[in-house]
């Protein structure tokens, strides 16, 4: 399949006029605002934002809606209903003893859904392992806190794809886990290949994003509130839940929106970890732009996962409407 | 008791942690090429990694981009924040949501997008689009350190220094500046770390002459990984105990002074 | 402060200098991963003066997009039998000066107009080899003649498939007894059926392209779907370990040299091609990678030890039960469609 790399001339002059729209806005903001030569300063940024990010999401809308020629079409779409649709079309064209392949394809839909599934779980994981270990990091019976949240974070500098294949190590068949069983005299387990490892990766990675979050949120209670609760006379688990929990809320909140969202569009660690048995949303948009080509689909595809994350995010932000919470985001 | 039980599960933590990086570091010293067999202690990858045309270019590559997008989205963004945060509320509210958009966006599509960016302007992959995308994600981190300094400052702080007979541009330097230093060089460092360890949206960016770290090791990863780049991950690792000791030194004399 | 930021900047400024300066000649040269050997390209840079730029890939799919995209970053590509079928349909390759080639005169003439190639003027061979079944001794008791055995459910788990979509799909096909370049959606169809419930069964252990080889070494696997050479080079590390082309018959296959429209250095491009063809540059690549050579004379070199290895040597039956993949065109579409499917099974 060919790439249409020429686009019609009224998409370049839509492009120009908005970016002529752009720069429009930031000289009026300057005119009417009253830091005048301070409000300037955003405008290389403002030109390089809609150059290389608003410019691109336009781009993937434009080939979302077009076909490999230009025209306007809403196949695309439908393939991702039904990923059989355009090869469906071929066999009504090629004869009527054809017409029995003729059968919806759940492809998109199937993966779109494990990679959705598979999301939660690791945040849910994450979450359960994650809010302990900030909890008792916070605790301030354990002095070094401090010290072992970054304990926490030095494995995040090193290279995330080094950290996974060192996984394909540990759980490989002849792998260190595996020889460290026969040794003991069990049975050698299957531990690659499989859900189970690729979920057991994107916790590995995942993980200090939801614990550095949940802990700072935690750290920036104040601990007079604790007191006051058990002077009161609640005890332990009620000043947990009644205090600290939903004062923990906003960290919490970011932590899962900066797991889920890289769980969901994760590529390499399926791969590496579960052997090209699970294909995850991730691997099917990178597989339709290269190893298929299909620019049109591959674009719509991404559109949709983009629209998820933001309907997701946005039902996260109405949790935390103040934006407290303790991540960088 | 209770004690014990909260410092053995924050133990089982770690070890969980760093049970691949004690895997990746040893492996680094095994004399002998595949993941699975010890064959005794060598330093011999060590000498391979400095060797290695490949590994070598990657790093630079890695490095130079590092720095020059870590600069430069510094610079875009310290003057971005401080023009967002002299705006009035309406522009402002259009340019922090601009600002997050790409936050939000999963990386893959970020790095998809720019790819059809890209190509589509006939601009050949390599190494200057690998920078330009670079850059592009760094700038909002940058922004987002800068910003809270910015708004934590005293709002007439500008006003007086101007009033005071300074020049806009002096005002900026010698007095916005340093009081917002702190988030610049949170900022510098954020986005240099993101891009030092960027692998999805460097892999979409880049042709396959122009290799950084993450995407080398992709490449290798299917085939089997060298003791040569655990080597040069155990050296990285060590570099940042090291800077990680001095800074907490520095941080723990400024704070005795 | 200032000065010793734009100290720093300047420092910064000089490290990126050597990136411009790259005068040095160079070919850049687009190979499957592991295909070819370090020696001869040193060999090649001692003799010309001429660096080398080795990138690598993994499947042609993923090659043929990337050449598409950025056409001139290569000057020489190493493309598979149907793939340069398709380049020259697209325009893609330029023809060859065969004058500036003269180590040609030792390419098997059998090789010169392939069906791919029909004027012969846009590639030169560069090796050859079949597609089969490696297997560990060990692990599998019975005679493997048949495609089938990899469809058994007594290797549940122990099976690895190539991750590819003309290797996996062709194979069935030809276990079903149709053609490797089929047309036929019913006959796809069956493939495809075939290969779901051998996926969904739990027969196989994973889709790898190149970890495969590592992988039957070690003995992760009993049987795995592999090239030849990958065979080869298994076989040499692990005696357990055999190769074999089934009955029904297999794909044979050629890679080739050529050389995009667009390359930044054609002129060392076929410095670099004419070099490949020399006897004893053919005869290392060969003994390093174990595939077959299609280098008449780096055979005579190579002698007994070559011509007795049924791997890399398979007798003319084996041949004759053998296809080539040919070009699909826009049929590639169905066939995506249900590799996706199987992938997602």
């Amino acid at each position: 399949m060919s790439q249409n790399l020429n686009m019609p001339p009224w998409v370049v002059w839509t492009l120009v006029a908005l970016l002529f729209g752009f720069i429009l806005f930031g000289i009026l903001t300057v005119k009417r605002s009253n830091g005048i030569k301070r409000s300037f300063f955003a405008s290389p940024y403002t030109l390089w934002m809609v150059l290389f990010t608003i410019v691109p999401c336009l781009l993937i809308a434009y080939y979302s809606f077009t076909d490999p020629n230009g025209a306007f079409t809403l196949d695309n779409f439908k393939n991702f209903w039904d990923s059989n649709y355009s090869v469906n079309q071929l066999y009504a064209q090629m004869g009527p003893e054809y017409s029995v392949l003729i059968q919806r394809g759940t492809v998109n839909i199937d993966i779109l859904v494990y990679s959705l599934w598979m999301a939660l779980l690791c945040t849910g994981i994450c979450l359960a392992l994650g809010y302990p270990a900030a909890y008792f990091m916070a605790d301030r019976q354990i002095k070094i806190g401090s010290t072992l949240v970054v304990l926490f974070i030095i494995p995040m500098w090193m290279n995330f794809l080094l950290r996974t294949v060192a996984w394909m190590t540990l759980l490989e068949d002849q792998g260190l886990i595996n020889t460290l069983l026969k040794f003991l005299g069990f049975h050698s387990a299957q531990l690659m290949y499989n859900d189970g490892a690729v979920l057991l990766g994107m916790v590995y990675n995942f993980l200090p994003f939801m614990v550095f979050p949940i802990y700072t949120s935690l750290t920036k209670m104040d601990s007079r509130l604790l007191e006051a609760a058990q002077d009161l006379g609640a005890n332990h688990f009620h000043t947990f839940w009644r205090v600290t929990m939903p004062l923990s809320i906003p960290g919490v909140i970011s932590g899962i929106t900066m797991v889920f969202m890289p769980s969901v569009t994760t590529f390499f660690i399926p791969r590496i970890l579960g052997g090209g048995n699970t294909m995850m949303f991730g691997d099917l948009i990178e597989n339709r732009f290269l190893t298929e080509g299909n620019w049109n689909v591959g674009s719509a595809l991404s559109l949709i996962m983009m629209i998820l994350i933001l309907i997701s995010l946005s039902i996260l932000r109405k949790a935390d409407p103040e934006g407290e919470g303790g991540g960088i985001v | 008791m209770k004690k014990l039980a909260k410092r053995s599960y924050l133990a089982l933590m770690l070890l969980f942690l760093y049970t691949p990086i004690a895997v990746l570091i040893l492996q680094s010293f095994n004399a002998g090429k595949s993941r699975a067999k010890w064959e005794g202690l060598s330093l011999h990858w060590y000498a391979e990694l400095f060797r290695d045309q490949a590994i070598m270019k990657a790093l630079y590559v890695t490095l130079t981009i590092a720095v020059i997008a870590a600069a430069a989205a510094t610079v875009l963004g310290t003057l971005a924040a401080i023009g967002i945060h002299a705006m009035r509320k309406r522009p402002q509210a259009v340019m922090m949501t601009m600002t997050n958009l790409p936050m939000t966006m999963p990386d893959i599509v970020t790095g998809i997008s720019l790819m059809i960016l890209f190509t589509f302007s006939k601009i050949e992959r390599g190494y200057v689009t690998m920078l330009l995308a670079h850059i592009t994600f760094n700038t909002p981190y940058v922004i987002l350190s800068v910003l809270p300094k910015l708004k934590q400052m005293n709002k007439h702080t500008y006003e007086a220094a101007l009033d005071l007979g300074a020049s806009p541009s002096y005002a900026l330097l010698h007095v916005i500046l340093p009081e917002i230093s702190p988030g610049v060089i949170t900022g510098l460092l954020l986005a240099f770390t993101l891009s030092l360890d960027d692998f999805v949206i460097s892999y979409f960016t880049t042709s396959p002459m122009v290799q950084n770290l993450s995407t080398l090791i992709y490449s290798k990863a299917r085939i089997g990984i060298e003791p040569t780049l655990n080597a040069l991950s155990a050296l990285m690792f060590l570099a940042l105990l090291a800077l990680l000791l001095v800074v907490n030194r520095r941080a723990s004399k400024t704070a005795k002074a | 402060m200032r000065k010793s930021l734009t100290c720093m900047l300047l420092l910064l400024l000089t490290l990126c200098l050597p990136m411009a300066s790259l005068a040095e000649e160079v070919v850049n040269v687009y190979n499957w991963e592991d295909y070819i050997s370090q020696e001869s390209l040193d060999m090649f840079t001692q003799e010309t003066g001429i660096t080398v730029n080795l990138m690598n890939f993994t499947t042609n799919e993923d090659m043929l997009v990337k050449v598409r995209n950025s056409p001139s970053s290569f000057d020489v590509v190493f493309p598979s039998d149907y793939c340069i079928e398709r380049m020259i349909a697209e325009g893609l390759i330029a023809p060859i000066d065969f004058t500036k080639v003269p180590n040609m005169q030792y390419i098997d003439a059998n090789l010169l107009k392939p069906s791919y190639d029909p004027t012969g003027e846009y590639s030169v061979p560069y090796m050859w080899g079949t597609v089969g079944i490696l297997y560990n001794k060990t692990m599998v008791t019975e005679p493997v003649t048949s495609w089938g055995i990899l469809f058994d459910k007594k290797y549940t788990n122990n099976v690895f498939m190539i991750d590819s979509i003309r290797d996996c799909l062709g194979v069935t096909l030809k276990y079903l007894g149709y053609s490797m370049n089929t047309r036929d959606p019913l006959q796809l169809n069956e493939a495809k059926q075939l290969l779901i419930q051998q996926k969904k069964d739990g027969i196989v252990k994973a889709y790898q392209v190149d970890e495969t080889k590592d992988k039957m070494v070690a003995g992760e696997a009993a049987l795995a779907l592999v090239w030849s050479g990958d065979a080869q080079y298994a076989i040499d590390l692990n005696p357990d370990l055999a190769y074999v082309v089934p009955q029904e018959g297999s794909n044979i296959w050629v890679d080739g040299m050529v050389i995009p429209k667009a390359a930044k250095n054609p002129e060392n491009a076929l410095k670099f091609i004419d070099f490949m063809c020399r006897p004893d540059i053919a005869k290392i690549n060969c003994e390093e990678i174990w595939y077959s050579s299609p280098n008449t004379e780096a055979i005579k070199l190579m002698g007994d030890s070559y011509i007795n290895n049924l791997t890399m040597n398979p007798t003319q039956d084996i041949i004759d039960r053998c296809e080539f993949f040919k070009d699909i065109q826009d049929f590639i579409q169905i066939y995506n469609a249900m590799w996706l499917e199987i992938k997602s099974a």
